[in-house]
Protein backbone atom coordinates (compact mmCIF):
# COMPACT_ATOMS: atom_id res chain seq x y z
CA UNK A 1 0.00 0.00 0.00
CA UNK A 2 1.50 3.41 -0.86
CA UNK A 3 1.80 6.16 1.45
CA UNK A 4 -1.04 8.47 -0.68
CA UNK A 5 -3.19 4.95 -0.40
CA UNK A 6 -2.87 4.90 3.05
CA UNK A 7 -3.53 8.31 3.71
CA UNK A 8 -6.49 8.04 1.77
CA UNK A 9 -8.36 5.03 3.99
CA UNK A 10 -6.91 6.73 7.30
CA UNK A 11 -9.29 10.01 6.51
CA UNK A 12 -11.55 8.18 4.75
CA UNK A 13 -12.45 6.09 8.16
CA UNK A 14 -11.76 8.97 9.91
CA UNK A 15 -14.54 11.01 8.41
CA UNK A 16 -17.03 7.86 7.88
CA UNK A 17 -17.01 7.20 11.78
CA UNK A 18 -17.21 10.96 12.45
CA UNK A 19 -20.25 11.30 10.53
CA UNK A 20 -21.64 8.14 12.06
CA UNK A 21 -20.69 9.55 15.91
CA UNK A 22 -22.48 12.74 15.10
CA UNK A 23 -25.52 11.30 13.64
CA UNK A 24 -25.36 9.15 16.68
CA UNK A 25 -24.88 11.96 19.33
CA UNK A 26 -27.75 14.00 17.28
CA UNK A 27 -30.43 11.47 17.36
CA UNK A 28 -29.80 10.93 20.59
CA UNK A 29 -30.15 14.50 21.77
CA UNK A 30 -33.53 14.61 19.58
CA UNK A 31 -35.65 16.39 22.79
CA UNK A 32 -33.03 19.04 23.21
CA UNK A 33 -32.48 19.97 19.11
CA UNK A 34 -36.02 20.93 18.38
CA UNK A 35 -36.95 24.24 18.40
CA UNK A 36 -40.69 23.64 19.89
CA UNK A 37 -43.22 20.59 20.32
CA UNK A 38 -46.17 19.71 18.45
CA UNK A 39 -49.14 19.90 20.56
CA UNK A 40 -49.03 15.86 20.43
CA UNK A 41 -45.69 15.48 21.47
CA UNK A 42 -46.75 18.40 24.35
CA UNK A 43 -49.38 16.14 25.56
CA UNK A 44 -47.33 12.80 25.32
CA UNK A 45 -44.15 14.70 27.38
CA UNK A 46 -46.96 16.21 30.29
CA UNK A 47 -44.77 19.24 31.22
CA UNK A 48 -45.57 20.23 34.95
CA UNK A 49 -47.68 23.30 34.96
CA UNK A 50 -45.17 26.61 35.02
CA UNK A 51 -42.14 25.30 33.24
CA UNK A 52 -41.42 27.27 29.92
CA UNK A 53 -41.72 25.61 26.86
CA UNK A 54 -42.25 26.36 23.09
CA UNK A 55 -45.33 24.69 21.49
CA UNK A 56 -45.54 25.28 17.63
CA UNK A 57 -48.38 24.71 14.82
CA UNK A 58 -50.94 26.03 12.65
CA UNK A 59 -53.09 28.31 14.28
CA UNK A 60 -56.71 27.07 13.86
CA UNK A 61 -59.22 28.38 11.44
CA UNK A 62 -61.54 30.31 13.04
CA UNK A 63 -60.09 30.18 16.82
CA UNK A 64 -59.17 33.27 17.03
CA UNK A 65 -60.69 35.44 19.65
CA UNK A 66 -59.01 39.11 20.43
CA UNK A 67 -60.36 40.44 23.73
CA UNK A 68 -58.70 44.13 23.34
CA UNK A 69 -55.09 43.52 23.89
CA UNK A 70 -55.88 40.12 25.12
CA UNK A 71 -56.08 37.27 22.02
CA UNK A 72 -56.82 33.68 22.40
CA UNK A 73 -56.15 30.98 19.65
CA UNK A 74 -55.79 27.63 19.29
CA UNK A 75 -52.87 25.54 17.88
CA UNK A 76 -52.63 22.64 16.54
CA UNK A 77 -51.05 20.09 14.23
CA UNK A 78 -54.18 18.48 12.70
CA UNK A 79 -53.71 15.54 16.03
CA UNK A 80 -53.98 17.62 19.05
CA UNK A 81 -54.63 20.84 19.63
CA UNK A 82 -54.28 23.74 22.77
CA UNK A 83 -55.84 26.70 23.24
CA UNK A 84 -53.50 29.79 24.06
CA UNK A 85 -53.45 33.00 25.88
CA UNK A 86 -51.97 35.90 24.88
CA UNK A 87 -51.46 39.49 26.07
CA UNK A 88 -48.95 41.86 23.44
CA UNK A 89 -48.57 42.72 20.05
CA UNK A 90 -48.39 40.04 16.96
CA UNK A 91 -46.54 39.45 14.36
CA UNK A 92 -48.07 40.95 10.91
CA UNK A 93 -47.18 37.13 9.67
CA UNK A 94 -50.01 35.91 12.48
CA UNK A 95 -53.14 34.70 10.54
CA UNK A 96 -55.71 32.06 11.17
CA UNK A 97 -54.55 28.81 9.00
CA UNK A 98 -50.86 29.53 9.46
CA UNK A 99 -47.88 28.50 11.22
CA UNK A 100 -46.91 30.17 15.04
CA UNK A 101 -44.56 28.72 17.77
CA UNK A 102 -45.42 30.13 21.17
CA UNK A 103 -43.08 30.49 24.49
CA UNK A 104 -44.34 30.03 27.88
CA UNK A 105 -46.00 27.72 30.44
CA UNK A 106 -49.08 25.78 30.72
CA UNK A 107 -51.22 26.96 33.00
CA UNK A 108 -53.47 25.17 35.50
CA UNK A 109 -56.58 25.79 33.85
CA UNK A 110 -55.54 23.54 30.33
CA UNK A 111 -54.97 27.47 28.68
CA UNK A 112 -51.06 27.79 27.41
CA UNK A 113 -50.35 31.04 28.59
CA UNK A 114 -47.66 32.60 26.39
CA UNK A 115 -45.42 35.19 26.74
CA UNK A 116 -43.88 35.61 23.33
CA UNK A 117 -45.35 34.67 19.89
CA UNK A 118 -43.54 34.02 16.78
CA UNK A 119 -45.01 33.52 13.05
CA UNK A 120 -43.46 30.69 11.19
CA UNK A 121 -43.75 31.30 7.22
CA UNK A 122 -43.97 28.32 5.04
CA UNK A 123 -41.32 27.97 2.10
CA UNK A 124 -44.02 28.36 -0.60
CA UNK A 125 -43.38 32.14 -2.48
CA UNK A 126 -45.79 33.07 -4.88
CA UNK A 127 -47.57 36.61 -6.38
CA UNK A 128 -51.15 37.36 -4.95
CA UNK A 129 -52.49 36.37 -8.23
CA UNK A 130 -50.99 33.01 -8.24
CA UNK A 131 -52.20 32.68 -4.44
CA UNK A 132 -55.80 33.54 -5.17
CA UNK A 133 -55.79 31.46 -8.09
CA UNK A 134 -54.84 28.75 -6.50
CA UNK A 135 -57.41 28.88 -3.96
CA UNK A 136 -60.16 29.76 -6.43
CA UNK A 137 -59.13 26.24 -8.46
CA UNK A 138 -58.95 24.46 -5.04
CA UNK A 139 -55.06 23.46 -5.72
CA UNK A 140 -54.24 24.98 -2.36
CA UNK A 141 -51.97 23.16 0.31
CA UNK A 142 -54.38 20.82 2.61
CA UNK A 143 -53.83 21.62 5.96
CA UNK A 144 -52.63 19.33 6.97
CA UNK A 145 -49.89 18.81 4.87
CA UNK A 146 -48.87 22.47 5.82
CA UNK A 147 -49.54 21.75 9.51
CA UNK A 148 -46.28 18.71 8.52
CA UNK A 149 -43.78 21.05 6.77
CA UNK A 150 -44.52 23.74 10.34
CA UNK A 151 -43.70 20.74 12.66
CA UNK A 152 -42.01 17.72 10.66
CA UNK A 153 -41.18 15.95 13.78
CA UNK A 154 -45.29 15.74 14.99
CA UNK A 155 -46.08 11.95 14.44
CA UNK B 1 -4.89 16.42 -12.25
CA UNK B 2 -1.27 16.11 -11.31
CA UNK B 3 -0.87 18.82 -14.04
CA UNK B 4 -2.14 21.37 -12.12
CA UNK B 5 0.20 20.67 -8.91
CA UNK B 6 2.40 23.28 -11.08
CA UNK B 7 1.30 26.64 -9.72
CA UNK B 8 2.35 28.22 -13.52
CA UNK B 9 0.15 25.36 -15.11
CA UNK B 10 -3.09 26.18 -13.19
CA UNK B 11 -2.49 30.34 -13.09
CA UNK B 12 -2.27 30.12 -16.72
CA UNK B 13 -5.77 28.22 -16.91
CA UNK B 14 -6.76 30.20 -13.91
CA UNK B 15 -5.61 33.64 -15.56
CA UNK B 16 -7.60 32.72 -18.63
CA UNK B 17 -11.03 31.92 -16.92
CA UNK B 18 -10.83 35.13 -15.23
CA UNK B 19 -12.25 38.20 -17.80
CA UNK B 20 -14.94 35.47 -18.81
CA UNK B 21 -15.87 34.87 -15.05
CA UNK B 22 -15.67 38.71 -15.12
CA UNK B 23 -17.83 39.75 -17.65
CA UNK B 24 -20.01 36.90 -16.19
CA UNK B 25 -20.43 38.22 -13.50
CA UNK B 26 -20.89 41.97 -14.47
CA UNK B 27 -23.90 40.71 -16.78
CA UNK B 28 -25.78 38.42 -14.21
CA UNK B 29 -25.72 40.89 -11.26
CA UNK B 30 -26.89 43.43 -14.02
CA UNK B 31 -29.66 41.52 -15.32
CA UNK B 32 -30.25 40.06 -11.95
CA UNK B 33 -30.32 43.04 -9.25
CA UNK B 34 -33.34 44.97 -11.30
CA UNK B 35 -35.08 41.50 -12.07
CA UNK B 36 -34.89 40.58 -7.92
CA UNK B 37 -35.40 44.21 -6.46
CA UNK B 38 -37.83 45.89 -9.08
CA UNK B 39 -39.32 43.34 -11.59
CA UNK B 40 -40.37 40.44 -9.80
CA UNK B 41 -43.34 40.30 -8.21
CA UNK B 42 -43.67 40.80 -4.29
CA UNK B 43 -44.81 37.52 -2.59
CA UNK B 44 -48.19 36.89 -1.34
CA UNK B 45 -47.76 36.76 2.69
CA UNK B 46 -44.75 38.20 2.26
CA UNK B 47 -44.76 41.52 0.66
CA UNK B 48 -42.13 43.29 -0.33
CA UNK B 49 -39.86 41.55 2.10
CA UNK B 50 -39.34 38.86 0.54
CA UNK B 51 -37.24 40.58 -1.56
CA UNK B 52 -34.31 39.87 0.99
CA UNK B 53 -34.28 36.70 0.02
CA UNK B 54 -32.58 37.65 -3.14
CA UNK B 55 -29.41 37.60 -1.18
CA UNK B 56 -29.71 35.81 1.60
CA UNK B 57 -30.51 32.34 -0.74
CA UNK B 58 -27.52 32.69 -2.78
CA UNK B 59 -24.98 33.72 0.34
CA UNK B 60 -26.30 30.40 2.30
CA UNK B 61 -25.57 28.61 -0.96
CA UNK B 62 -22.45 30.31 -1.25
CA UNK B 63 -21.47 30.29 2.15
CA UNK B 64 -22.01 25.85 2.27
CA UNK B 65 -20.97 25.21 -1.53
CA UNK B 66 -17.56 27.35 -0.68
CA UNK B 67 -16.69 24.83 2.73
CA UNK B 68 -17.36 21.79 0.65
CA UNK B 69 -14.77 23.78 -1.80
CA UNK B 70 -12.79 23.95 1.19
CA UNK B 71 -12.84 20.90 2.63
CA UNK B 72 -12.55 18.83 -0.96
CA UNK B 73 -9.23 21.27 -0.97
CA UNK B 74 -8.17 20.15 2.13
CA UNK B 75 -8.79 16.21 1.37
CA UNK B 76 -6.49 16.68 -1.56
CA UNK B 77 -3.77 18.56 0.11
CA UNK B 78 -3.69 15.81 3.16
CA UNK B 79 -4.41 12.42 1.02
CA UNK B 80 -2.24 14.15 -2.72
CA UNK B 81 0.03 16.57 -0.97
CA UNK B 82 -2.13 18.68 -4.07
CA UNK B 83 -0.36 22.28 -3.45
CA UNK B 84 -2.95 24.13 -5.12
CA UNK B 85 -5.73 22.41 -3.54
CA UNK B 86 -4.12 23.81 -0.65
CA UNK B 87 -4.15 27.35 -1.77
CA UNK B 88 -7.83 27.00 -3.45
CA UNK B 89 -8.34 25.74 0.12
CA UNK B 90 -6.78 28.94 2.09
CA UNK B 91 -8.00 31.42 -0.49
CA UNK B 92 -11.44 30.31 -0.40
CA UNK B 93 -11.97 30.79 3.58
CA UNK B 94 -12.39 34.32 3.72
CA UNK B 95 -15.16 34.55 1.11
CA UNK B 96 -17.15 31.82 2.85
CA UNK B 97 -17.21 33.49 6.15
CA UNK B 98 -17.78 36.62 3.99
CA UNK B 99 -21.18 34.71 2.74
CA UNK B 100 -22.40 32.99 5.68
CA UNK B 101 -22.26 36.43 7.78
CA UNK B 102 -24.05 38.39 4.81
CA UNK B 103 -26.68 35.05 5.37
CA UNK B 104 -26.66 35.71 8.66
CA UNK B 105 -27.00 40.08 8.96
CA UNK B 106 -29.88 39.68 5.70
CA UNK B 107 -31.45 36.85 8.25
CA UNK B 108 -31.56 38.53 11.14
CA UNK B 109 -32.78 41.73 9.29
CA UNK B 110 -35.33 39.35 7.30
CA UNK B 111 -36.42 37.85 11.11
CA UNK B 112 -37.32 40.57 12.68
CA UNK B 113 -40.34 41.61 10.52
CA UNK B 114 -41.71 38.32 9.74
CA UNK B 115 -41.17 36.19 12.51
CA UNK B 116 -40.77 38.84 14.94
CA UNK B 117 -37.35 38.10 16.24
CA UNK B 118 -33.95 38.70 14.95
CA UNK B 119 -32.43 35.62 16.14
CA UNK B 120 -33.69 32.55 17.86
CA UNK B 121 -31.53 29.40 18.69
CA UNK B 122 -33.24 26.86 16.81
CA UNK B 123 -31.33 24.48 15.05
CA UNK B 124 -30.96 26.06 11.27
CA UNK B 125 -29.61 29.33 12.88
CA UNK B 126 -27.34 27.45 15.41
CA UNK B 127 -25.67 25.53 12.60
CA UNK B 128 -25.20 28.43 10.58
CA UNK B 129 -23.71 30.36 12.90
CA UNK B 130 -21.15 27.46 13.79
CA UNK B 131 -20.37 27.09 9.86
CA UNK B 132 -18.86 31.06 10.20
CA UNK B 133 -16.87 29.56 13.64
CA UNK B 134 -15.42 26.94 11.69
CA UNK B 135 -14.80 29.85 8.66
CA UNK B 136 -13.27 31.88 11.51
CA UNK B 137 -11.18 29.07 13.13
CA UNK B 138 -10.11 27.63 9.85
CA UNK B 139 -8.56 31.07 9.40
CA UNK B 140 -6.83 31.96 12.30
CA UNK B 141 -5.39 28.15 12.65
CA UNK B 142 -3.90 28.43 8.79
CA UNK B 143 -1.55 31.26 10.20
CA UNK B 144 -1.38 30.36 13.67
CA UNK B 145 2.09 28.41 13.64
CA UNK B 146 5.48 29.73 12.66
CA UNK B 147 6.10 26.71 10.04
CA UNK B 148 3.52 27.44 7.74
CA UNK B 149 2.71 23.88 6.58
CA UNK B 150 2.13 23.36 10.11
CA UNK B 151 -0.62 25.69 9.91
CA UNK B 152 -1.86 24.19 6.85
CA UNK B 153 -2.35 20.31 7.73
CA UNK B 154 -4.00 21.90 11.15
CA UNK B 155 -6.27 23.95 9.43
CA UNK B 156 -7.20 21.13 6.46
CA UNK B 157 -7.92 18.66 9.36
CA UNK B 158 -10.01 21.06 10.92
CA UNK B 159 -11.93 21.76 7.76
CA UNK B 160 -12.38 17.97 6.73
CA UNK B 161 -13.94 17.99 10.63
CA UNK B 162 -16.35 20.78 9.84
CA UNK B 163 -17.71 19.19 6.61
CA UNK B 164 -19.91 17.05 9.25
CA UNK B 165 -21.63 20.39 10.14
CA UNK B 166 -23.02 20.75 5.81
CA UNK B 167 -25.89 18.03 6.11
CA UNK B 168 -26.55 19.08 9.48
CA UNK B 169 -27.31 22.44 8.35
CA UNK B 170 -29.07 21.29 5.19
CA UNK B 171 -31.44 18.98 7.00
CA UNK B 172 -32.07 21.09 10.41
CA UNK B 173 -35.10 21.98 9.01
CA UNK B 174 -35.93 18.99 7.83
CA UNK B 175 -34.86 16.47 10.98
CA UNK B 176 -35.90 19.15 13.81
CA UNK B 177 -39.11 21.54 14.38
CA UNK B 178 -37.62 24.63 13.40
CA UNK B 179 -38.59 28.44 13.21
CA UNK B 180 -37.27 29.11 9.87
CA UNK B 181 -38.81 27.84 7.45
CA UNK B 182 -38.38 24.25 5.35
CA UNK B 183 -35.99 24.50 2.34
CA UNK B 184 -37.09 25.71 -0.83
CA UNK B 185 -35.63 22.60 -2.91
CA UNK B 186 -38.09 19.59 -2.47
CA UNK B 187 -39.11 16.69 -4.03
CA UNK B 188 -40.96 18.04 -6.44
CA UNK B 189 -38.76 20.76 -7.10
CA UNK B 190 -38.59 24.19 -5.98
CA UNK B 191 -41.43 25.93 -3.96
CA UNK B 192 -40.63 29.30 -5.60
CA UNK B 193 -43.29 30.41 -8.20
CA UNK B 194 -41.30 30.95 -11.29
CA UNK B 195 -41.58 34.76 -11.86
CA UNK B 196 -39.22 34.80 -8.39
CA UNK B 197 -37.03 31.70 -9.00
CA UNK B 198 -35.49 33.55 -12.31
CA UNK B 199 -34.27 36.62 -10.66
CA UNK B 200 -32.87 34.29 -7.31
CA UNK B 201 -31.13 32.08 -9.98
CA UNK B 202 -29.80 34.82 -11.64
CA UNK B 203 -28.39 36.15 -8.13
CA UNK B 204 -27.39 32.77 -7.39
CA UNK B 205 -24.94 33.00 -10.73
CA UNK B 206 -23.83 36.31 -9.84
CA UNK B 207 -22.71 35.42 -6.16
CA UNK B 208 -20.99 32.23 -8.20
CA UNK B 209 -19.29 34.39 -10.55
CA UNK B 210 -17.74 36.29 -8.00
CA UNK B 211 -16.47 33.59 -6.18
CA UNK B 212 -14.78 32.76 -9.00
CA UNK B 213 -13.18 36.18 -9.79
CA UNK B 214 -11.82 37.18 -6.26
CA UNK B 215 -10.64 33.32 -5.89
CA UNK B 216 -8.44 33.82 -8.85
CA UNK B 217 -7.33 37.29 -7.85
CA UNK B 218 -6.68 35.60 -4.09
CA UNK B 219 -5.31 33.00 -5.54
CA UNK B 220 -2.66 35.32 -7.68
CA UNK B 221 -1.67 36.31 -3.58
CA UNK B 222 -1.82 33.24 -2.16
CA UNK B 223 1.49 32.46 -4.83
CA UNK B 224 3.06 35.40 -4.10
CA UNK B 225 3.23 34.89 -0.19
CA UNK B 226 4.34 31.34 -1.05
CA UNK B 227 7.20 32.57 -3.08
CA UNK B 228 7.91 35.55 -0.47
CA UNK B 229 8.22 32.52 2.01
CA UNK B 230 10.48 30.42 0.27
CA UNK B 231 12.76 33.47 -0.97
CA UNK B 232 12.87 34.26 2.65
CA UNK B 233 13.60 30.97 3.89
CA UNK B 234 16.70 30.27 1.40
CA UNK B 235 17.68 33.46 2.33
CA UNK B 236 17.85 32.43 6.08
CA UNK B 237 19.95 29.76 5.26
CA UNK B 238 22.42 31.57 3.42
CA UNK B 239 24.61 33.39 5.78
CA UNK B 240 25.48 30.11 7.73
CA UNK B 241 26.87 28.62 4.74
CA UNK B 242 28.89 32.06 3.96
CA UNK B 243 29.99 32.28 7.87
CA UNK B 244 30.86 28.26 7.25
CA UNK B 245 33.45 28.99 4.33
CA UNK B 246 34.71 32.14 5.89
CA UNK B 247 35.61 29.75 8.89
CA UNK B 248 37.51 28.07 6.52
Amino acid sequence: MTRKRRRLYFIALGLFGLFAGTGLVLSAFQDNLVFFFSPTEMAAKKPSTGQRIRIGGLVENGSVNKNGETVTFTVTDMTSSLPVRYTGLLPDLFKEGTGVVVEGHLGTDGVFAASEVLAKHDENYMPKEVADALKKSGRWQETAAKAKTIAPTAP
Amino acid sequence: MHKYANPTVFMGLANGILPWAGMAMALLFFAGLPMALIVSPADYQQGEAARIMYVHVPAAWMGLMIYGVMAAGSAGFLIWRHPMANLIARASAPLGAMFTAVCLVTGMLWGKPMWGAYWVWDARLTSMLILLFLYVGYLALADAFEDSERGDKAAAVLALVGSVNLPIIHFSVTWWNTLHQPSILTMNGFTVNAAMLWPLFLMVGAFMTYYVCILVLRLRIEILNAKIRNARRARAAEPAVNGATQQA
